[in-house]
């Protein structure tokens, strides 16, 4: 028996995609093997590490708790999409100058959290850093250099801002 | 030579790639005909298995195949013992190595009874629901004094114990004598739980079999990619140019990804060659709670015997170490735990037994600290405890019984992991706790910020620790660097990396010896078709041992380049200088040639060359230092308990380290962040809750707690520099560093926060948490 297919049409990062995919498919599977935007990783596949996340019309979510299906409609962000052309997000670049990242695994779920963050916090304390970072479990950095940058990324977005 | 960029906090060249995306992990990667693999694995820690029918899962739509251990045949072998027990007199040693899959019996939960194989990964995790397993379930090995009595379940049926090895180790003069002669002599039974090294990125395995090529190629989320080649080389029956392993970006791995020949990496790639097909087959975190291994416990009843002054005149140790099912690591965790007990201290006498004891619970293999914690901790809590006896200050005892600075190198005489009498290279250990002490502000803390805090009634306490670290251990690593004609200049390296910053330390190793810039050296580590020798990233060894093999290499294309260059000029080498990619004649900068072009005149089409040239401007060094490096260091803490819910906040954090030269401080300093992080998560937050029965009781990140950014402090960090005279460059390792001594910091400043009102009470355990500490507190003299 075949598992019946839905179609489905979404946007991410401004293009548009259909697809037949199956009821199950998570949203997680779905970027990362069907259509090939691998940089949104997988963790733990139940909510906790935040590896995953991604924004959904502008909000973070956890895309290995979310179906394929439920995206039908809805514009989607990942990490893919944060440079334009060539030229870093201001987040990514704090990372960069910070040296926020390590191995790297977590980092595409953290850099799509704080830009959904900082959109919506431009000027950020420390404590409400580290409260909206809560939910992204890091392994190697101690937090502590990602939390700078996330500081500076405020700064310098405000700065970029008309 | 003029240095530009070792030493220097150079941002690093891999994070763009990290940051946009696009690293290739192992479970990125997609290849067409791809099966998926997943794996039914014991849902009960010990039992025998009478019965495994997989003809239901194999009617599924989708599933391709199902093996059992009996599918195997010949194939089927334990895994090889990956470090022998080191030659120590009167040594016992049981070697029992993890299986492909079980058969007959299972010993741990976790353990693979059967392998599905099927067009998706969901089709093959839903098949494994159509597998019948029929277990006859056995009383579980899991408590590690339990398991040693004479009515316990035994995990090896043939040794009739649960014995695994049996060690003793002493070191100067007979313990007994010292006690006898001591002003104080101190008893205490210890417990130190480590826990999982939890990567982000679980482990995962894609075998591709090209038949008609002859070729196996298979990524893995390995720190040890040629030992997994030459090892399934010769399983395969294939030669080992026949194999390519390749770690490609690898989402952390502090140890556990360096267990050789898990059940998942040698199946996938025999599979594969019958199927014809390449597989792939990622961990999901539950499985990685049983299937990837552990450190855990032991437990220590230590003895120390000081003067009236608080020298230490000797240690006695009699420990016990859960080493789980299997021990395919040899001793490497619990001689850790015995060599780092002696710490930065003159130790006269020491007396030190272990017995590894084999339990139904996961694998034992080293997690950053390997081992080191659980020693560290035993030491530093007798030496509070005997400062709290005899009323001396905890700072004050560890001074007083540092190795002075003239005594190195120091000889501990008792054999370490690397199979050396363990002997201390170099160190100047005062400075450092002096440092960490002015950091934390320690006299001004217990002077008066503290009774002030004391008298609004809040609990906030200090603590500290010393420790040493073995690191840089050999046998050795290599690295070709060459000159491309663009210019640019190549690094290949057989060790793996996770996140250390390799493609920018060794980089700058390389830049500032050919005078070009980091970003224009191109680092490839971990593909075994690039650099075919190595042993692997572990034992904070990676800038060490690879780090010199790197710096010999570009040495030597150094001085090719320069000789080409003086042929070329006709001068004297000594008349030239490298620097911003070309070679040019000192106070003439318009005479010069690219090294670029020296590349391409190094191969030249046609003619003729002089005996003994070698094409190519490029070079292959190794490297294996003696014997280890030893780093060292001093962590302190001032923490706050909240003395309703227990729960911790810590105020301040320091470190100052020393492990000889840096190459990049930056780097350098997110290995010590990130090590705190992980020693704060061992002390307070992680415990793996077995039941009687060895079930893990909290097998998620929702119950197993990895610390977030709201339980990580901001850190201040320090170091001085002692080079080690083992290797050239003078580096020491660091990459456990952080990890090791958090512990002891945090029972002890947890300790002094709840000495209100005269009470006290002794943690002597890890992990500690708020609900042990309302129990231990309760229980106690509090």
């Amino acid at each position: 028996m075949q598992p019946e297919q839905h179609e489905i049409e979404l946007i991410v990062n401004g293009t548009s995609y259909r697809r037949a995919v199956e009821g199950r498919l998570l949203l997680s599977d779905f970027l990362r093997h069907d259509l090939l935007l691998a940089g949104t990783h997988v963790g733990c596949e139940h909510g906790v590490c935040g590896a995953c996340t991604v924004l959904l019309d502008g909000a973070p979510v956890r895309s290995c708790l979310m179906l394929a299906v439920q995206a039908n409609g809805h514009e989607l962000a990942t990490v893919e999409g944060l440079a334009a052309n060539d030229e870093l997000h201001p987040i990514q670049k704090a990372m960069h100058q910070h040296h926020g990242l390590q191995c790297g695994y977590c980092t595409p779920g953290i850099l799509m959290t704080m830009t959904a963050f900082l959109g919506e916090n431009p000027e950020p304390s420390e404590d409400g850093v580290r409260e909206a970072l809560s939910g992204n479990l890091c392994r190697c950095t101690g937090y502590q250099n990602i939390v700078d940058a996330m500081l500076d990324a405020a700064k310098a977005m405000k700065t970029a801002a008309p | 030579m003029t240095t530009r960029f070792f030493g220097a906090p150079v941002k690093r060249n891999e994070d763009r790639k990290l940051l946009t995306g696009q690293a290739l992990f192992i479970d990125d990667v997609e290849l067409p005909g791809m099966l998926h693999a997943a794996f039914l694995r014991s849902q009960v820690a010990h039992a025998r298995i009478k019965r495994i029918d997989v003809s239901r899962a194999r009617a599924v739509a989708g599933v391709v195949a199902v093996y059992t251990a009996d599918d195997f045949g010949a194939y089927w072998h334990p895994g090889p013992l990956l470090v022998m027990p080191p030659p120590i007199a009167g040594i016992v040693f049981n070697a029992r190595t993890q299986v492909p899959l079980a058969r007959d019996k299972v010993r741990h939960v976790g353990e693979p009874l059967a392998i599905v194989i099927a067009e998706s990964r969901y089709i093959a995790e839903d098949a494994l629901d159509d597998i019948l397993v029929d277990l006859e379930e056995l009383p579980a090995a899991v408590d590690l004094e339990a398991a040693l009595q004479e009515d316990a379940a035994t995990v090896h049926d043939d040794l009739g114990s649960n014995v695994a090895s049996h060690v003793r180790q002493t070191k100067g003069g007979d313990y007994r004598g010292a006690a006898a002669r001591a002003a104080l002599v101190l008893k205490r039974r210890f417990r130190y739980e480590h826990g999982i090294s939890s990567p982000i990125e679980t482990r995962g395995v894609v075998a591709q079999w090209n038949a008609r090529g002859g070729q196996m190629t298979i990524w893995d989320t390995t720190q040890a990619p040629v030992f997994i080649r030459n090892g399934l080389a010769a399983m395969l029956g294939l030669g080992e140019r026949q194999v390519r392993v390749i770690a490609p970006f690898v989402g952390g791995g502090f140890g556990p990804k360096i267990m050789m020949f898990y059940p998942e990496e040698v199946t996938l790639p025999w599979i594969s060659m019958r199927l014809n097909r390449p597989i792939k087959w990622i961990e999901d975190r539950l499985e990685h709670f049983f299937a990837t291994t552990h450190e855990r416990g032991q437990i220590h009843d230590a003895e120390i015997a000081l003067d009236g002054n608080g020298r230490i005149l000797g240690i006695k140790d009699v420990f016990l170490h859960d080493t789980g099912a299997y021990n395919p690591y040899g001793l490497t965790v619990p001689i850790n735990s015995q060599c780092t007990l002696l710490g930065p201290y003159v130790v006269p006498a020491y007396d030190s037994t272990f017995t590894s004891v084999f339990t139904n619970l996961p694998i034992v293999t080293p997690y950053r600290g390997a081992g080191r914690q659980h020693g560290v901790f035993v030491i530093e809590r007798l030496l509070d405890l005997a400062a709290r006896e005899l009323k001396i200050d905890p700072a004050e005892i560890r001074r007083r019984n540092l190795i002075p600075p003239d005594a190195f190198p120091y000889e501990q005489e008792i054999i370490y992991q690397d199979f050396h009498p363990l002997s201390y290279d170099s160190g100047n250990y005062e400075p450092v706790l002096d440092k960490a002490l002015a950091a934390i502000g320690y006299k001004e803390f217990l002077a008066h910020e503290q009774p002030k805090l004391r008298a609004e009634g809040r609990c906030v306490g200090i603590g500290m620790a010393c420790y040493v670290e073995g690191t840089g251990i050999g046998p050795y690593e290599g690295a070709k660097v060459q000159v491309q004609a663009n210019g640019k200049v190549s690094v290949v390296t057989g060790i793996g990396t996770q996140g250390q910053g390799h493609f920018t330390s060794f980089a700058q190793i390389v830049a500032d010896q050919l005078g070009v810039d980091v970003t224009d050296v191109d680092i490839v580590t971990g593909d075994t078709d690039q650099f075919y020798w190595g042993a692997g990233t572990f034992a904070s060894r990676g800038a060490v041992v690879a780090g010199n093999a790197i710096s010999a290499a570009a040495q030597a294309v150094r001085q090719k380049a320069l000789k080409l260059a003086a042929d070329s000029f006709e001068c004297a080498e000594e008349d030239l200088v490298v620097a911003d990619g070309k070679v040019s004649i000192t106070g003439i900068p318009e005479k010069f040639i690219r090294l670029g072009e020296l590349a391409q005149r190094a191969n030249p089409m046609r003619g003729a060359v002089k005996p003994g040239t070698e094409p190519g401007l490029e070079s292959t060094q190794y490297f294996g230092p003696p014997s280890s490096s030893t780093a060292n260091g001093v962590h302190a803490a001032i923490v706050e308990v909240d003395p309703e819910t227990f729960d911790l906040k810590i105020l301040k954090y320091v470190v100052v380290h020393d492990c000889g030269t840096v190459i990049n401080p930056m780097i350098l300093e997110g290995q010590i962040h990130g090590g705190v992080a992980q020693g704060i998560g061992n002390a307070f937050y992680e415990k793996l809750a077995f039941d009687d029965q060895g079930q893990l009781l909290n097998a998620s990140l929702a119950d197993y707690l990895l610390p977030t950014a709201l339980e990580v402090p901001r850190m201040v960090l320090d170091h001085t520099v002692t080079p080690s005279p083992l290797n050239p460059l003078g580096i020491k390792g660091a990459g456990e560093a952080g990890a090791i001594p958090v512990g002891p910091v945090i029972a002890q400043a947890i300790e002094n926060s709840l000495e209100l009102n005269g009470k006290t009470i002794e943690l002597l355990e890890i992990p500690l948490s708020p609900s042990r500490l309302f129990e231990l507190t309760r229980d106690g003299g509090a």
